[in-house]
């Protein structure tokens, strides 16, 4: 039976057609609901979560692509809020109504990782997530701010 | 915006009631305790007025905990000296969860470390709950100040009869009572046996604290959901969850007012998961909340359900608006504008002026119908039971609502069961902006589980979201101005037409009403001798509704940019222009222009043209507005102000725009007058998001029908701003005021649009009066 590795647990796929998009196995079947639906056209980046560490958009990738790669969610980034990145977030306070923060904590904590030191034009291409309430300044800010924190 | 007072047939007043039992009810699944409940009193009033008579029953009244003190729905205090107060509007963003907790606080001197916030079940016992329209401050900061001020009291006089002092000796600090001379003191927790037993003080007996005390008014805290926030945890209404639920995926009629023709559910009933196929009927009469109708498709799972609805084989009856084309009516619209109107608002005589004047500007402007989009689409589930005979028995809706009680008085007629029975709890929204304070989709949750006998979860996919919204109305709006010798309008005509909100709760209803014209056209704050303000006739095809700032976002568009196109054409800075044509500081005569100001007290809450003066000023003087004359051609500074929701903001904007037209926004600077401010931070976080939202508005937005259909259905198509469209740096500035609180939510959407594209004209020479901005060709030479 096909399993799956998820926060470093592994699940038994029991009838799931493997074609299910990862954001609805893990929203509906796991109950991790963390991982939010925006689009479900990776447009937006709601669904963001880490594949061995990159960000992927879990809306537009099936269990089968999923395969034998390690999934992170938020549930996994940290379970107390103390990433840096999520640190950042608070510190800035960052969300309104929180619904897309997830997926741009997501994405964050992943850019950071392969780019230490983003530039403005790099964070701006980088967090193409959407935002309806119109946080985008102070996930600018609060992007930098993790980096510092993550380079002492 | 509330429609309430339009429609009764829709939504109901709210008002001060008499209540007997209500049930306790606890929902482990949201993890939130529901306040109220064990209600025993005989004779509560509420909204503004402290309760009455009833001693120690009514300390009782509005808890689930007999053992603690709770002399008032809003909050309570247990032996151990929690405080719990009760948020009764919904959180969608703007942080009110917490801002009304902290008023109730500050008034009683809870230490804040010690305060949990719970949120309200939909009940008119609690008084407006219609998170819409930019009220709650306004409605609510002095009844929580008078929540907190009672549970104060009575702790003073539960502290000053036990140590046998006057209560006059006694005060409150940090969540203890203290005595002012000698030294004693005694915890909140430890008078609640006393303090319940005590009758709730009268209003006038109550001493609110005076500002120099306030502690948590005006002063910035974390809202209380920011650490389940950033962790996943969280519950937004579609993550709700009732056990057995079952996950429904809805295919409605891709007209408005269509029905299902012809089904063909076999192949659907075949695909791995799905539990049923089942049919939902077509709204009858105006659309009110109703459910659109169409095709549910149940599952074990929400994309179970979404692929068997992509399975189902369904022909449409499109019905009368299957030729709507939304590009061919913009048309019609304009064609409409041109045209002499309904008359709303006149001084003088604009047309004879303007007809004998050799001096004449006019311009038309025009906005497409946009979709609120909120991150979250629409989402709820409902359980519902019935007996035997069918009879429908209980039904619990949990959603993400603006509005409980709408969703009550939706449900209620639809099950045929009493609206104040239907038991509506609250979780977080993903976003709202005036899409979720219509409940169509709880009316579907709550059809389709009693039709299973289980709880059913709705889920909107994206593509549901943008085809099937409550629009924002498709406008045109025809401009006309006389100018005299010194390069002033002598005459100002402005005639808007769109299809009107009432549409959707009177069918047939086609022409806007007064408090639609009232949001940018005919409370025109302009000093002009001569003013015509008119509206023109508009048939709605699609579902319209309110969508944040609602119809300022085309009237001010026109009136904010209409006054910046005269500045040019006199030739004449446009910030000293707007400052001239606002005229002299003085108090607009609401009753004379026959303006409703929102039901507020217009002594309270005068159109004070001072004030908005005052934050154009403001705005020009941060932005350096001076430099605007020596801006190379490609940049821009655009100005506008507007009074809207009752708050008061000025825009400057800075563009640039390269010769081959690419638009950038590197700075805005907002001033707003919102009167008294409880939270500070989350008003610049709100001016922030309006800036945003607006300039996804401006840049992108717009909806379009061929067919009936809407043709955009993804942000693939139907485009909202990213980082990187943003403006790159938002400078807030907040008037310190001591008027009572006015709207902030909406406040900051109405004049940035024209700003924006005043900022466009002084920087390419290019006048932008048909958004959106991404149709046009900014380039220069």
């Amino acid at each position: 039976m096909p399993t799956i590795k998820v926060n470093g647990k592994s699940y038994e796929l029991k009838d799931v057609p493997l074609d299910t998009p990862l954001l609805w196995f893990l929203r509906d079947h796991l109950g991790m609901t963390g991982t939010k639906y925006g689009c479900g056209v990776s447009e937006c980046g709601a669904c963001t979560v880490h594949l061995n560490g990159v960000a992927v958009q879990s809306c537009v990738t099936t269990l089968e692509e999923v395969g034998e790669s390690e999934v992170t969610t938020i549930e996994g980034l940290s379970n107390d809020g103390s990433h840096p990145v999520q640190k950042a977030w608070k510190e800035l306070n960052v969300p309104q109504c929180g619904y897309c923060q997830v997926g741009q904590i997501m994405m964050a904590a992943a850019m950071l990782k392969s780019n230490g030191n983003p530039t403005d034009e790099q964070i701006e291409t980088e967090m193409w997530n959407i935002c309806r309430c119109g946080t985008y300044p102070r996930i600018r800010d609060a992007v930098k701010a993790a980096a510092k924190e993550m380079s002492r | 915006m509330s429609a309430a007072k339009h429609y009764p047939n829709a939504l109901t007043e709210n008002s001060s009631v008499s209540t007997e039992v209500n049930e306790l009810v606890d929902i482990p699944s949201v993890s939130r305790r529901i306040f109220l409940a064990t209600v025993s009193a005989t004779s509560l009033v509420l909204m503004g007025k402290t309760m009455v008579g009833g001693g120690a029953a009514l300390a009782n009244a509005g808890l689930a905990d007999p053992e603690q003190f709770a002399p008032d729905f809003f909050v309570s205090i247990a032996p151990d000296g929690t405080v719990t107060c009760l948020a009764h509007r919904s959180e969608m963003g703007t942080g009110i969860r917490t801002s009304l907790p902290r008023v109730v606080a500050d008034e009683l001197e809870a230490d804040w470390a010690r305060v949990k916030i719970q949120q309200a079940i939909g009940d008119k016992r609690l008084g407006d709950q219609n998170t819409d329209g930019s009220n709650s401050i306004r409605f609510f900061f002095k009844r929580m100040r008078i929540a907190g001020a009672t549970a104060r009291t009575m702790l003073e006089r539960a502290a000053a009869a036990k140590w046998g002092v006057p209560a006059s000796e006694c005060y409150a600090e940090n969540h203890q009572i203290k005595h002012k001379t000698n030294g004693k003191s005694i915890g909140f927790g430890e008078l609640v046996e006393a303090a319940r037993k005590l009758d709730a003080p009268k209003e006038s007996e109550l001493q609110l604290k005076p500002r120099a005390k306030w502690r948590f008014i005006g002063k910035d805290v974390p809202i209380t959901d920011l650490n389940d926030i950033v962790t996943g945890k969280a519950i937004f209404g579609i993550d709700a969850r009732m056990d057995n639920q079952l996950f429904a995926v809805i295919a409605r009629p891709p007209v408005v007012g269509g029905k299902v023709k012809t089904l063909d559910a076999s192949e659907a009933k075949k695909m791995v998961g799905v539990v049923d196929v089942v049919e939902l009927p077509a709204f009858q009469g105006a659309p009110l909340f109703q459910q659109l109708g169409g095709v549910a498709v149940l599952a074990n799972s929400t994309w179970a359900a979404w692929k068997g609805r992509d399975a189902l084989k369904i022909t449409w009856d499109d019905g009368e608006n299957a030729t709507y084309d939304s590009e061919a009516f913009a048309k019609q619209l304009k064609a409409t504008a041109q045209k002499p109107g309904q008359v709303l608002r006149s001084v003088g005589n604009a047309t004879e002026v303007i007809s004998k004047s050799k001096n004449i500007v006019s311009a038309d402007y025009s906005v497409p119908h946009l979709a609120h989009a909120p991150m979250e689409t629409t989402c709820a589930v409902a359980d519902v039971k019935t007996d035997a005979a069918g009879k429908v028995t209980s039904c619990h809706v949990l959603a993400a609502t603006q509005n409980p009680q709408a969703v009550q008085q939706a449900v209620g007629p639809a099950l045929g069961m009493p609206q104040d029975d239907v038991l509506v709890n609250v979780t977080l929204l993903g976003s709202g902006f005036g899409r979720k304070s219509k409940p169509d989709y709880c009316v579907e949750a709550a059809l389709l589980s009693r039709k299973m006998g289980r709880p059913v979860h709705v889920t909107w996919t994206r593509e549901d979201d943008l085809n099937h919204d409550y629009y924002h109305a498709i406008s045109a709006v025809h401009c006309e101005a006389a100018m005299n010798e010194s390069g002033l309008p002598s005459a100002w005509l402005q005639r808007a037409v769109y299809p009107t909100i009432g549409s959707t709760f009177v069918a047939g209803a086609s022409t806007p009403a007064p408090w639609e014209a009232e949001m940018g056209l005919t409370d025109l704050p302009y000093d002009v001798p001569n003013l015509t303000l008119e509206v023109g006739e508009a048939k709605a095809h699609v579902r319209i509704g309110w969508l944040r700032s609602v119809c300022h976002i085309q009237q001010n568009f026109a009136a904010c940019s209409f006054a910046d196109e005269l500045a040019h054409h006199a030739k004449r800075d446009p910030f000293e222009f707007l400052l001239e044509l606002l005229g002299k500081d003085r108090k607009l005569d609401m009753v004379a222009a026959k303006l409703a100001n929102r039901d507020a007290p217009m002594d309270e809450y005068p159109y004070d043209i001072a004030r908005l003066k005052n934050v154009l000023r403001r705005a020009a003087e941060k932005a350096d507005w001076k430099r605007a004359k020596t801006m190379p051609k490609g940049r821009g500074l655009g100005i506008a102000c507007s009074r809207s929701f009752l708050g008061y903001t000025g825009h400057v904007i800075e563009v640039e725009v390269t010769k081959d037209g690419k638009l950038s926004i590197p700075k805005v600077w907002v001033s707003i007058d919102a009167g008294i401010i409880v939270s500070p931070d989350r008003v610049r976080a709100q001016i922030e998001g309006a800036s945003i939202m607006a300039t996804s508005q401006a840049l992108f937005g717009k909806l379009s029908f061929k067919n009936g259909r809407a043709v955009e259905s993804n942000f693939d198509s139907y485009v909202v701003a990213k980082m990187k469209d943003g403006p790159r740096e938002i400078n807030v500035d907040i008037v310190p005021s001591e008027a009572p609180p006015a709207g902030v939510g909406e406040t900051g959407v109405a004049s940035f649009a024209p700003a924006l594209c005043n900022a466009i004209f002084a920087a390419t020479g290019k006048r932008i009066r048909d958004l959106p901005l991404s149709g046009h060709d900014l380039s220069w030479a």
